[in-house]
């Protein structure tokens, strides 16, 4: 694929996505949308290290939350705008990252033993946040309502929206240039066969770390901005395990290790789980019941997901090869 | 063989343990650059583990390991590809989900940090390995000796220096094996050094100018093709202890 | 410093506490070191089996008949599980096993959320407040049949493994599961009786607890994180790691919360999990990482 099809394609994506608001929808449409791409973001990080590197974490709340509490802490103790509070917020989440992946990697742990570790990681946080009074304690951390664009709060949800999808858009940008890069081939090899990679040269314990790092770093991304939407942020909202089962859903559903799985899994997550609660009326947690059910039939009858099958459906009827998971240059 | 100044590869009493088991046992050999050189002996001589303490997968017990006169104790495997030591595998594993030149490429990138360097420079060696024509194909769909080549594609276009080529060979039949020796007498002649374990007999009189016999550990013999499988040790190594003396009885 | 019966009456009561948690380990060890794998649903399974012993009380059953009855039905349906779910799913990748018990996990605790709401519900019975007096301290009564019951339940087992063919088939598909399939073991047959004796320990496990716990569904989880802790400390794989690292786990927590207050006993017990992944996967006693 050419580059300019290749990068053309997400910015045509994000232009299309961009028109959303102006097309007056109500609040609670938008409302479910601005979530829908928070989680798309967290997703598209958990998707750097778990789609395209095989390290599937279970504790990705662990960046969520370093994002989230890293932002509102700034703000409300230490008087840093809004903005900057944002950018060192998923430096933060970048450092975090990197920490929990150096520990990690250096140890050996892969497959079950890294998700078991992650898991871990994200709910000493999670302890942690909850009971220490410099997190807020129990009722966590409330960002002071203050609507001015330089403080990053603005009056109309369309604004908050095209933040989300910027950052969604931006994202999706760096993985289709990882994806052409050295980097990207670097990390699929490791995915695939480690020891064979380190015999062709790819200091792997490096490559993970800065695989790690940049995941940790977009989720974080999600995280500050979910702040920033809601003013809120406590234990259960920052570090629990919602958000680390969403962020590994969307991808999954959507297609693992490609550009926009994250995008079309959360969008399609947050579809059904409108129609579960239109059909189910106000039951808690059917939805997400649902979303269990969904994750074991993808695994057993579409593992490449959405995307997999519609691509598959796809080139059944144009008489193609399925496309391989790192562009060749043409 | 031309004696050089300096081996390329130097192994001075190397001694690799795993618990109480000895695996390799006080070798010491020298390999000069620009030639193939066998390594040869029974099952479970410690031939594989001799490769992976060159390539840097294991950590001598004792002694120590020189490339190009650099101690490379302590050096990761992947540092050592950078200095110029490439291996292959014996259990072949292609990455899957990427076509042949992708495959490549990854060892391309080695010395070639954009991709369309590297995808290119994966090009002209997947030529010359014979796997021209399956570039685009998916690594994962390759026959057996499609995956040998691959494998030798990947490490070589890390540009090595060295070589290490573990039972290339294996699993193909005799036909496949005639197609791919001179493949590898081309690599040798291109001016990489190989050093290559190998079970095919045909193959290592055919193509190694030196060989190695490596029995439990020790090295029992080096020298001639000829010369090395007409040793009694080697022999005895092989078939049993007093084989040799049976056999000259036999055939006088 | 602290009066010594204190920290004797801490320690006893750690015992008690670690025993259960010991059974709740076990299942998950046992599935570990058997299909290699990381049962992730394995909180929930015992978030439904409390449901279940819950439920079995208010139609009349004292829970502890009731493991008679939830014991081989649990069994069952680990077998079932794992024979028609996990397995087919999973497509024999072990990356998709994690997924397929988390999403098994997902499933089954929204579905318990959804059934039942997240609020939290006890039994009464009679013997519930009884104690045993040792002078220095008092023991609840039913704390003390639950170390008992699973001591019974971790002999049980132990001649299971050792001395019924079954038992060592377990042991055979363990140790060399190709070999295993070639001496005319049927693998998935056993994959699913290891699975299904899992759950059945979950179920005894839930029948010892409901006395003197809460039932909730996100009770499961609470316990299983620890299991997960005691697994890893006690080392993959090894039964006897998973019940004598129960009842260490068991008094550490009791220690910790003494010295430093309840809330920050769950906290030390996954600093240790991290701990050990980190420096010994194999934990004490495990063979593999």
């Amino acid at each position: 694929m050419s580059a300019a099809r290749a990068y053309g394609l997400i910015i045509g994506v994000v232009a299309l996505f961009a028109l959303v608001p102006l097309a007056g929808p109500s609040n609670t449409l938008l409302n479910g949308m601005v979530l829908a791409l928070l989680i798309a973001l967290a997703g598209s990080g958990w998707n750097l290290l778990g789609g395209y590197g095989g390290l599937f974490s279970f504790g990705h709340a662990a960046f969520f939350g370093t994002g989230a509490y890293a932002s509102a802490i700034l703000q409300s103790r230490y008087g840093v705008n809004a903005w900057a509070a944002f950018a060192v917020a998923i430096a933060i989440g970048a450092v975090v990252g990197w920490v929990i992946g150096f520990l990690s990697f250096r140890s050996g742990l892969r497959g079950s033993y890294f998700a078991l570790v992650t898991l871990a990681f994200a709910e000493v946080f999670r302890i942690i946040a909850n009971a220490s009074p410099f997190f807020g304690g129990a009722p966590g951390i409330l960002l002071k309502l203050d609507i001015r664009p330089a403080n990053f709060q603005f009056e109309s949800r369309a604004i908050y929206y095209w933040i989300a999808l910027a950052l969604v858009g931006l994202t999706m940008l760096v993985m289709r240039a990882i994806e052409r890069s050295r980097l990207g081939a670097y990390i699929v090899a490791i995915r695939e066969n480690e020891n064979a990679a380190k015999a062709l040269g790819v200091n792997s314990l490096a490559v993970k770390l800065k695989a790690i790092a940049l995941s940790a770093a977009i989720t974080a991304a999600a995280g500050a901005l979910y702040v920033q939407y809601f003013l809120l942020v406590n234990a259960d909202l920052g570090f629990g395990t919602w958000i680390s089962i969403d962020a590994l859903l969307a991808p999954i559903i959507g297609g693992l290790g490609t550009v926009f799985g994250p995008l079309l899994g959360a969008l399609l997550l947050h579809e059904l789980g409108e129609l579960t609660r239109a059909i189910a009326g106000g039951v808690p947690g059917i939805d997400t019941a649902l979303f269990g059910a969904l994750l074991i039939l993808v695994i057993a009858f579409a593992r490449d997901g959405v995307q997999g099958v519609i691509g598959r459906l796809f080139a059944r009827m144009t008489r193609k090869t399925a496309p391989p998971a790192i562009e060749a240059v043409s | 063989m031309a004696r050089g100044a300096t081996p390329l590869v130097s192994v001075e009493a190397v001694t690799k343990r795993f618990g109480g088991l000895v695996a390799v046992d006080g070798v010491t050999f020298g390999l000069d650059a620009g030639g193939i050189c066998g390594l040869i002996g029974p099952n479970g001589a410690g031939k594989t583990t001799l490769f992976s303490l060159i390539a840097g997968f294991e950590r001598p017990t004792e002694g120590r390991i020189r490339f190009r006169g650099q101690d490379m104790s302590g050096l990761p495997p992947h540092s050592r590809a950078l200095a110029g030591i490439a291996r292959t595998f014996q259990i072949v594993q292609p990455f899957a989900g990427l076509t042949v030149v992708e495959n490549i490429a990854v060892g391309a990138h080695l010395r070639h940090k954009r991709r369309a360097d590297a995808l290119a420079k994966a090009g002209e060696v997947a030529e010359r390995v014979g796997l021209g024509r399956e570039r685009d194909a998916q690594a994962a769909g390759l026959t057996v000796a499609g995956r040998k080549r691959l494998e030798l594609a990947r490490a070589l276009a890390t540009e090595p220096a060295l070589l290490l080529l573990d039972e290339v060979l294996a699993g193909l039949n005799p036909s496949e094996i005639r197609d791919i020796l001179p493949v590898i007498r081309s690599l040798r002649d291109g001016g990489v050094t190989i050093l290559m374990v190998e079970h095919v007999m045909q193959a290592v009189m055919n193509l190694c100018e030196h060989v190695l016999v490596l029995a439990q550990g020790r090295l029992i013999a080096e020298g001639e093709p000829r010369q090395v499988t007409r040793d009694a040790k080697v022999i005895e190594a092989y078939l049993g202890e007093g084989a040799a003396k049976r056999l000259e009885a036999q055939h006088g | 410093m602290l009066a010594p019966d204190i920290l004797l009456s801490a320690v006893l009561n750690g015992l008690l506490t670690g025993a259960v948690y010991a059974l709740v380990a076990v299942g998950l060890t046992l599935v570990y070191g058997v299909l290699h794998i990381i049962n992730f649903a394995h909180g929930a399974i015992l978030s439904v089996a409390m449901f279940a012993a819950y439920f079995a009380w208010m139609a009349g059953l004292d829970p502890y008949l009731a493991m008679l009855v939830l014991a081989p039905a649990f069994y069952a349906l680990g077998y079932a599980l794992q024979r028609f779910v996990i397995s087919p799913a999973s497509h024999g990748e072990d990356q998709n096993v994690l997924l397929v018990t988390l999403g098994l996990s997902i499933l089954i605790e929204n579905a318990l959320n959804a059934a039942f709401h997240s609020d939290t519900r006890s039994i009464d019975v009679a013997y519930g407040l009884d104690t045993i007096d040792l002078g220095f301290t008092f023991l609840p009564l039913p704390r003390v049949i639950a170390f008992a019951v699973a001591c019974a339940v971790g002999l049980a087992l132990w001649y299971l493994l050792t001395r019924t063919d079954t038992g060592k088939a377990i042991r055979a598909v363990a140790k060399e599961t190709y070999g295993a399939s070639l001496m005319g073991i049927d693998v998935a047959h056993i994959y699913a009786v290891t699975f299904g004796l899992g759950a059945a320990c979950l179920a005894i496990a839930a029948c010892l607890l409901l006395p003197s716990y809460y039932v909730n569904p996100r009770v499961g989880e609470a316990y299983v994180l620890v299991a997960f802790t005691i697994v890893v400390f006690g080392g993959m794989g090894s039964v006897p790691g998973a019940l004598i690292g129960g009842l260490a786990i068991g008094v550490i927590e009791s220690l910790t919360g003494l010295f430093f207050g309840d809330s920050l006993g769950q906290l030390g017990i996954f600093l240790i999990f991290i701990l050990v992944l980190l420096l010994r996967p194999t934990g004490l006693f495990g063979a593999r990482a």
